[in-house]
């Protein structure tokens, strides 16, 4: 009989990718994309990019990013939000294997304001757990978006180093690309939660 | 403000930095993690519904034209939270090797034959009490890197949605009585005892189907809404 407590977190492994990740590679469905725009979504088109790195500085090919976010209202696709709507088709998750070079990307659409627990605005941001063979348990960070004039107030990464807040604040490129690098370790590694 | 999530229910995981698995002396962060409070962000998460899961998402031996090779199991239980209420409706994910230790993944060099009629792939999704069935065939053990003559003993990953995106798991099923346990850094990269046997399944007499197939249970246990406060001392 299993004793009560919490089941431990194991890695996820080298192999993952046919049945998480499968992307038209294996014979098997993927249940979610990093494509998180639907034809009902409504707000500011956008993609986020980047690459992950290890502590040598070499790509992580083999690792799974997950987000989380509201919509272009700060609201979540989940009933213990109040203020969520319903049958609205954005569901606010996404998923993607990284490439041969470390490489990621979601199309989605950039969320708003949400409020921290004593009601103050939060700067709009994604929430990101990260996967990979190598990690035993997943890893928190926040995807920021650079020019967002609530970035200054942002409870949160008012908790954040300054020198440090940059690795979790996306940069514009072209048009509506944003672009932001993971580093799992080293100097300039991306700052993580303890959530 | 209520902590719906108390930090202290993670001490159940392994270091994320533990060396015998040497994979993640590279992968781990080297400062530490910044805490902060758990926002409506951290205390939501996704809700997908049944067309996610497609009719024979949960037998992974129907999903080829033949039945694949190896020993027919049902492997089930309940999804639970901290105070043993069942999670409803979440999303549990599995993937694994076939019977002789070989997965389909590309990268898997490992000199085993494939089943040509079995991907390893799953999904379910809790039932109102959150308990899941799936019917699948036991998978092999098989060799990897890591040291000399390292073999993982035989399990099946697990991908589970709780109530929130800070419950989020991903862990891995073992089997009972496995001898490459006291080897596997992996199994043995959870510090506790107790905690590290949670992640091993039981043998399930009574669900066996007789003539069909041997049965396993696994209730995984994920982190609680309103789980006890710690007693201040």
């Amino acid at each position: 009989m299993q004793d009560k407590g919490l089941t431990p977190s194991q890695t996820v492994g080298p192999y993952f990718k046919y049945g998480l990740t499968p992307n038209g590679a294996y014979q098997w469905n993927d249940a979610f994309t990093n494509n998180l725009v639907t034809p009902d979504t409504s707000g500011d088109r956008i993609r986020v990019e980047g690459r992950v790195f290890d502590g040598d500085g070499a790509p992580v090919p083999d690792c799974m990013l997950e987000i989380w976010q509201a919509d272009a209202q700060g609201r979540f696709s989940d009933p213990q939000d109040s203020r969520a709507l319903k049958n609205s088709s954005f569901k606010g998750f996404g998923r993607c294997g990284t490439d041969p070079n470390g490489g990621y990307s979601f199309d989605t659409i950039k969320p708003g304001s949400v409020p921290d627990p004593d009601g103050k605005p939060q700067a709009p941001h994604l929430l990101l757990a990260i996967f990979a063979r190598g990690m035993l348990l997943q890893l928190y960070t926040r995807i920021y978006f650079d020019g967002e004039g609530g970035n200054a107030a942002d409870p949160v990464l008012a908790l954040v180093p300054a020198d440090r807040r940059a690795t979790l604040i996306a940069t514009r490129k072209a048009g509506d690309v944003y672009q932001l690098d993971i580093r799992l370790q080293g100097d300039d590694e991306t700052v993580f939660f303890d959530i | 403000m209520t902590l719906s999530y108390p930090l202290s229910s993670l001490a159940a995981h392994p270091a994320r930095l533990s060396p015998a698995y040497k994979s993640t002396v590279k992968r781990s962060p080297s400062k530490p993690l910044i805490p902060m409070r758990h926002t409506l962000t951290e205390l939501t998460g996704p809700v997908y519904g049944h067309e996610t899961v497609r009719e024979n998402d949960h037998d992974l031996t129907v999903q080829h034209k033949g039945e694949p090779l190896g020993e027919r199991i049902i492997v089930h239980g309940h999804v639970l939270d901290e105070d043993g209420r069942g999670v409803p409706n979440v999303l549990v994910e599995l993937w694994q090797a076939n019977a002789c230790g070989r997965y389909i993944h590309v990268v898997d060099q490992h000199p085993a034959p494939l089943d040509p009629n079995f991907t390893g792939a799953g999904r379910a999704q809790s039932d109102a009490q959150g308990y899941y069935r799936f019917i699948t065939i036991k998978p092999g053990a098989y060799p990897w890197g890591n040291h000399p003559n390292a073999w993982r003993p035989a399990h099946i990953h697990f991908s589970v949605f709780g109530h929130s995106f800070v419950s989020r798991l991903v862990t891995q099923m073992y089997f009972p009585g496995d001898p490459l346990f006291e080897f596997d850094p992996i199994f043995n990269s959870v510090p506790d005892e107790k905690a590290r046997l949670r992640m091993v399944s039981s043998f399930d007499l009574e669900n066996t189907k007789p003539d069909w197939a041997l049965c396993y249970r696994f209730n995984i246990v994920l982190r609680g809404r309103e789980a006890t406060p710690m007693e201040t001392k």
